[in-house]
């Protein structure tokens, strides 16, 4: 391109795209107010962060993390229960909607005719419970525990169940927009070999939309983490004072969470216990950004374009 | 139909094989695949059935309807209890309590919101919104048991008391509203970027070929263009903002007014909820029957609102 028709094009790409006549007070405002309205949240971000840190400053030992919490002892009180509490729902609470999600979103993306009434119902239910307060999700669960036949109050699995429900819309959602993403190119070409509609959605469509799946649950996981509210209504205990047993026993035994103890130290008026909740504010922070870095590296780094 | 289909090869078929016809081949595996999958798909349906049901009965055990005995505990609370300014099972002031916290919440995410999403949909370079809408988004990751903490022991003792100098109790529904609205920004600022980015570049470029700079064609053009999508957004993000309980139950307090002083504590309807649980209420009791009733409510406001939503994004896919 010869220098003449580089500025031809640069002007023309500066009058196109109006930033040339945005030289007025007005405009000069709007766009600062624009700014302003951008960074405002990653302020408070900040902000949130900063202060919280400073609280919690004290308390950023090892008992932190390996002692029990402790009515006690305030300045010794640690969070133990509920980060391994934590840790093992998030694996019972995958187990249960990843698989469930999935399949879900592949009968309605490479199966379903959406035309047919039932169908459109499914995918209108499915916008409906992703905005479904997850208060009623713990009410829900609730009622499953006393269907199946646990009338004892917050042991893993319910809570499990809980979380499961809550992020299931999510990653039918998330798992629907990768397949969408996957050519129909590939699919066509599978099924003109002769293969079966699910043998190209196993063999061709699901392999090349994973990274997309992982992306999308991993960031539901990190929803479900963080969350208190359907955990109190199953009743999660807060001075648990031990960790659920790695296996099918420790599902139907009693457990806390993170938050939940966050939730009830906040309500404290004892300085040591803010300090602790403020010092466990940040390990959640950490496990919760932890798990987003991941999903962002899992998009980057598998991103295909076809 | 397959006999058209045949043009190819000598007109007497010689030293071919007929074409399979493959349409209606029976394949027992794949027909239980797919009913597997469309098993899973149900569920969500099951989910939502399942709600009202678990709702519906504690709440027939709750009221006081015509003609039926006495509950449980020999207490059945009439329709007009319920449905009262004040008293013990009235259901109003947890209306007000949440509406009020919403309202405030939507003062501060909707300005906030648009602001971040025109400024990624009309200013932002490709490379630049890579970047900056992830970070809009990281502020929904943060779990609200966090936000109510830091309502709580930031926003009000050190921002509102100390710095602004406002007359606010310890909990209050200002400081649960703004930073309720902080996070209802990213799904404000998500969908309206949609919506707006879904505006046809030919519309922008009538509006600079006639002179206009990018502030008019955003305010003039986009804005009155995407407008459904937008008022789709700001209703979805009131129903997040309605259905959300930690920082209500930790910075919005727990007393029962019907007023509207933003700085004084309201206790909304999730935090009622919340608070009966965590109490010791045993099952059938009249308040754990009354959670039950406050959250159907809970539920019928945001299922109506998510209906209004869903009706203008399809309003908004309409137009073009």
């Amino acid at each position: 391109m010869s220098a003449a028709s580089a500025t031809a094009a640069s002007v023309t790409n500066l009058v196109t795209s109006g930033r040339s006549k945005d030289r007025n007070v007005g405009s000069l405002v709007f766009l600062g107010l624009l700014w302003f309205s951008l960074f405002f949240g990653v302020l408070v971000l900040v902000a949130l962060i900063v202060d919280t840190a400073i609280k919690g400053a004290p308390r950023f030992d090892a008992e932190l993390l390996t002692n029990y919490s402790s009515l006690f002892k305030p300045e010794e009180t640690g969070f133990k229960a509920g980060i391994v509490g934590s840790i093992w729902l998030m694996i019972c609470t995958a187990i249960l909607a990843v698989p469930l999600g999935i399949s879900a979103a592949l009968y309605l993306e490479e199966f379903a005719d959406t035309n047919r009434w039932w169908n459109r119902l499914i995918e209108v239910n499915l916008q409906n419970l992703a905005a479904v307060p997850s208060i009623v999700y713990g009410l829900l669960a609730l009622a499953v525990m006393a269907v199946i036949g646990f009338d004892d109050e917050g042991v893993v699995l319910g809570g499990a169940i809980a979380l499961a429900l809550l992020i299931l819309p999510v990653i039918i959602i998330t798992t629907r927009e990768s397949v969408r993403a996957v050519p129909q190119d590939i699919r066509q070409g599978s099924l003109a070999l002769g293969a079966t509609v699910w043998q190209t959605t196993w063999r061709q469509t699901l392999p090349s939309a994973i990274p997309g799946i992982a992306t999308g649950t991993i960031l539901g996981l990190s929803r479900a983490i963080g969350e208190a509210a359907p955990l109190i209504v199953v009743g999660f205990g807060v001075n648990v004072l031990f960790t659920p047993e790695l296996g099918p026993e420790g599902l139907t035994s009693s457990g806390t969470s993170l938050p939940n103890q966050i939730y009830n130290l906040s309500s404290q008026s004892r300085e040591e216990f803010v300090t602790a909740a403020s010092a466990a504010i940040i390990v959640l922070l950490v496990m919760i950004l932890g798990m987003n870095a991941l999903a962002i590296i899992i998009r980057n780094k598998f991103q295909r374009s076809w | 139909m397959s006999d058209t289909l045949l043009p190819a090869g000598p007109p007497d078929r010689a030293g071919l094989r007929a074409p399979v016809d493959l349409s209606h081949k029976l394949r027992p595996g794949e027909a239980v695949i797919k009913a597997v999958l469309l098993t899973c798909a149900v569920l969500s349906v099951a989910i939502t059935i399942g709600i009202v049901v678990t709702l519906i009965r504690p709440v027939i055990d709750f009221f006081d309807w015509p003609g039926m005995a006495a509950g449980d505990d020999g207490k059945r609370v009439a329709f007009g209890d319920f449905f009262a300014t004040e008293g013990t099972y009235a259901v109003l002031p947890l209306i007000v309590g949440t509406l009020m916290v919403t309202v405030i919440a939507l003062l501060v995410a909707v300005p906030l919101g648009l602001g971040a999403a025109a400024y990624l949909s009309e200013y932002a370079s490709p490379r630049a919104r890579k970047w900056l809408k992830p970070t809009v988004e990281l502020l929904a990751g943060v779990p609200s048991v966090v936000y109510g903490f830091f309502a709580l022991k930031f926003v009000t003792p050190t921002l509102l008391q100390d710095i602004l100098a406002l007359e606010v109790g310890f909990t209050n529904s200002l400081a649960a509203g703004l930073v309720l609205g902080v996070m209802v920004i990213p799904t404000i600022a998500s969908l309206s970027e949609d919506a707006m980015s879904a505006v046809p570049h030919s519309m922008r470029q009538g509006s600079l070929a006639m002179g206009a700079n990018r502030m008019q064609t955003t305010l003039r053009v986009v804005f009155p263009a995407a407008l459904s999508g937008i008022a789709a957004a700001v209703v979805l993000g009131m129903s997040r903002a309605v259905g959300e309980t930690m920082i209500v139950a930790l910075a919005a307090g727990a007393q029962k007014r019907f007023d509207v002083d933003p700085f004084s504590g309201h206790q909304a309807m999730t935090g009622y909820i919340a608070q009966t649980f965590g109490g010791e209420n045993p099952v059938g009791s009249t308040p754990y029957n009354m959670a039950f009733a406050v959250a159907m409510t809970l539920f019928v406001m945001t299922l109506i609102l998510n209906i209004v939503s869903m009706i203008f994004v399809r309003r908004f896919r309409n137009v073009y």
